[in-house]
């Protein structure tokens, strides 16, 4: 199961990747966000999978799956949101008020 | 066992919070700011005497014991970089007061400033390697809000380069530490550290080594500085003072505890990599240095040698070499603070960037000039500044260690920080005047008084080495004997 999983965040990653090294600045996004689901699931992966029962506390229940990488997943999700949430803002304005999103032609200029 | 350590952290949080109510009231910001500064700095001087007698501290956060909870770890090293981080917080704040203006100001500035010390001091203290993530975080979202409030064209262009660096690194570091997790199976620096030096760095772990090197040296700007001279250059002068001296240093910190702590087992691969790459990032940063004509280009090629010089100690790790890096890590905060602060203020007066436009300014501003020359002097290492004792350490350290290689790039690179500087100073202070009395632009008070302050405390840290000597050394000691730090966490 770890090994497939481990693929399927490695596909995450080459598509994140191939879309970071986009023009286009949305595309650049798309790959942001991808990078993170990737980082995500490897970190549930490195945990070890399905141990157990989920981790909450009941009666009569011994073997519980790691609770550790769940909560650091959390965390993260929380801060990609934000980030995620920044980055679009950021691209939109970039985009308002150099009338491109076009990350070639964002480059500076030394007339400025 | 301390409530103080959470202090330096807890206060900027709490009064950037508090800052967000008061938007339009300027002077009640700026107070607030300028107090949590001041008594931070005051914190970490009373913390440092403390840990002097008492050893490393540290606080459990819930009372829960170490390899399960969160907790903070406070060692000479770190409470000498958050003594440091407040005295270039309130310096850059009072640059601040004078040259932001309103409009930043309303929008919410003094409390990414605060917020930002946070993440800063945070990632000095933490313990724990998710929790120095989630600092690093703190302190990146301040920033990324920091470099692209204004909203200028140029700005919003770089920032947004700037971001997406620091979000692909951040999502590297989150996979180094899901990598470390999976293989050692804790997240408690010490535990980290005592179960690596129990199994033996078998390769996987000098692998996930190699891992934290990238991500710490794209946040650092350790070869990976690409990103750097472009988003420093565009931001206000007191932001880019604020990130020139805080956030290239995290990194350095980060990369100096985790290899002194976690990965030291294995020094033929990790350190010299990190030699090599230390080694490339001088030569990168010197060529830098030379070949613009912009001043804030120039400025910010200098962090990048900074980075380099620095981590030449960490390659080697001799007890003299880290002493010379944290000396040289101290010097290089407030140094560089004060070049933004010069930088910014030239370009403030004259209104120009390029060296070749301005000329003749020590006529209308002799104290500027005189500092600038200081700072040179101070950066270059000559004698009585701060840089001399910090460079002569990693100097003997790389001898002791017998790598003359990287001995001649960190001390070539020193004449070309002093060639680079030497040609604004020339350029822009000596020669015909281009401002005429008529024209000229009052040096505002608030903009000379900071940079006087920073001149004061370069003096002071270089006539001073020997008061600040046994605090250095004991720093230097608890990073070369991992046990100290272990002990103090795990068994106290």
């Amino acid at each position: 199961m770890e090994f497939l999983v481990i693929i399927l965040s490695g596909v995450l990653f080459a598509t994140a990747i191939y879309n970071l090294l986009q023009k286009q600045l949305l595309r650049i996004i798309i790959g942001t966000v991808l990078l993170s689901h990737g980082a995500h699931l490897m970190i549930l992966t490195m945990g070890k999978l399905k141990r157990g029962q989920p981790p909450v506390l009941t009666e009569g229940v011994t073997q519980y799956t790691d609770p550790l990488p769940q909560a650091l997943i959390l965390t993260s999700i929380v801060i990609s949101f934000g980030i995620t949430s920044l980055i679009l803002v950021l691209a939109y304005r970039t985009t308002q008020e150099n009338k491109t999103d076009n990350m070639e032609q964002l480059r500076g200029n030394s007339n400025e | 066992m301390s409530n103080l350590i959470v202090l330096p952290m807890a206060v900027p949080v709490l009064a950037g919070i508090i800052l967000v109510f008061f938007r339009n009231q300027v002077q009640i910001q700026r107070w607030i700011s300028l107090i949590v500064m001041l008594a931070n700095a005051g914190l970490a001087i009373y913390l440092l005497n403390l840990i002097q007698a008492e050893g490393v501290m540290r606080l459990d956060f819930g009372g829960w014991e170490p390899p399960f909870g969160i907790l903070f770890v406070a060692d000479s090293f770190s409470v000498i970089l958050v003594l440091t981080t407040s005295v270039v917080a309130a310096v850059c704040l009072l640059y601040a007061f004078s040259s932001i203006g309103k409009r930043y100001e309303n929008m919410f500035f003094y409390s990414f400033v605060n917020f930002l010390v946070a993440g800063v001091n945070g990632s000095f203290l933490t313990g724990d390697l998710f929790n120095l993530y989630v600092c690093f975080e703190i302190m990146l979202l301040a920033s990324y809000v920091l470099i692209a409030l204004g909203g200028k064209k140029a700005q919003l262009r770089e920032s947004i380069k700037y971001v997406l660096v620091n979000v692909i690194s951040s999502w590297f570091f989150l996979i180094a530490i899901a990598y470390l997790y999976g293989s050692i199976g804790t997240l408690n620096m010490a535990h980290i550290s005592e179960r690596i030096a129990e199994t033996g760095q078998a390769p996987l772990l000098t692998v996930i080594s190699i891992v934290f090197l990238t991500v710490f040296g794209l946040k650092a700007g350790l070869l990976l500085y690409f990103w750097l001279p472009g988003s420093y250059s565009v931001a206000p002068t007191a932001v880019a003072a604020l990130f020139g001296g805080l956030l290239t240093k995290v990194g350095i910190y980060a990369m100096i505890r985790v290899f002194t702590l976690f990965f030291y087992h294995e020094p033929s691969i990790s350190h010299s990599l990190i030699g090599v790459m230390a080694a490339l990032t001088l030569i990168g940063g010197s060529i830098g240095a030379v070949a613009y004509k912009d001043i804030r280009l120039i400025v910010s090629y200098n962090v990048v040698i900074a980075v380099g010089f620095i981590l030449v100690g960490l390659a080697v790790a001799t007890p003299a070499a880290l002493e010379g890096s944290i000396y040289y890590l101290m010097h290089d905060m407030i140094v560089k603070t004060l070049l933004f602060l010069l930088a910014g203020t030239m370009i403030a007066v004259t209104g120009k960037t390029k060296i070749n436009e301005m000329s003749g300014l020590i006529r209308n501003y002799p104290l500027l000039g005189w500092m600038f020359f200081i700072v040179m002097l101070s950066l270059a290492g000559i004698p009585p500044f701060s840089g001399f004792i910090g460079k002569v350490l990693v100097g003997q350290g790389t001898v002791e260690a017998g790598s003359y290689v990287l001995l001649t790039l960190a001390f070539i690179s020193s004449i070309f920080v002093l060639y680079s500087l030497l040609r604004i100073f020339l350029g822009c202070f000596w020669g015909e005047t281009i401002i005429s009395i008529e024209d000229k632009v009052p040096m505002k008070r608030g903009w000379l008084f900071p940079s006087i302050l920073l001149t004061f405390a370069t003096i002071g840290l270089g006539l001073g080495a020997e008061f600040l000597a046994p605090y250095v050394s004991d720093a230097a000691n608890t990073l070369l004997d991992p046990e100290v730090y272990i002990d103090a966490v795990l068994y106290e």
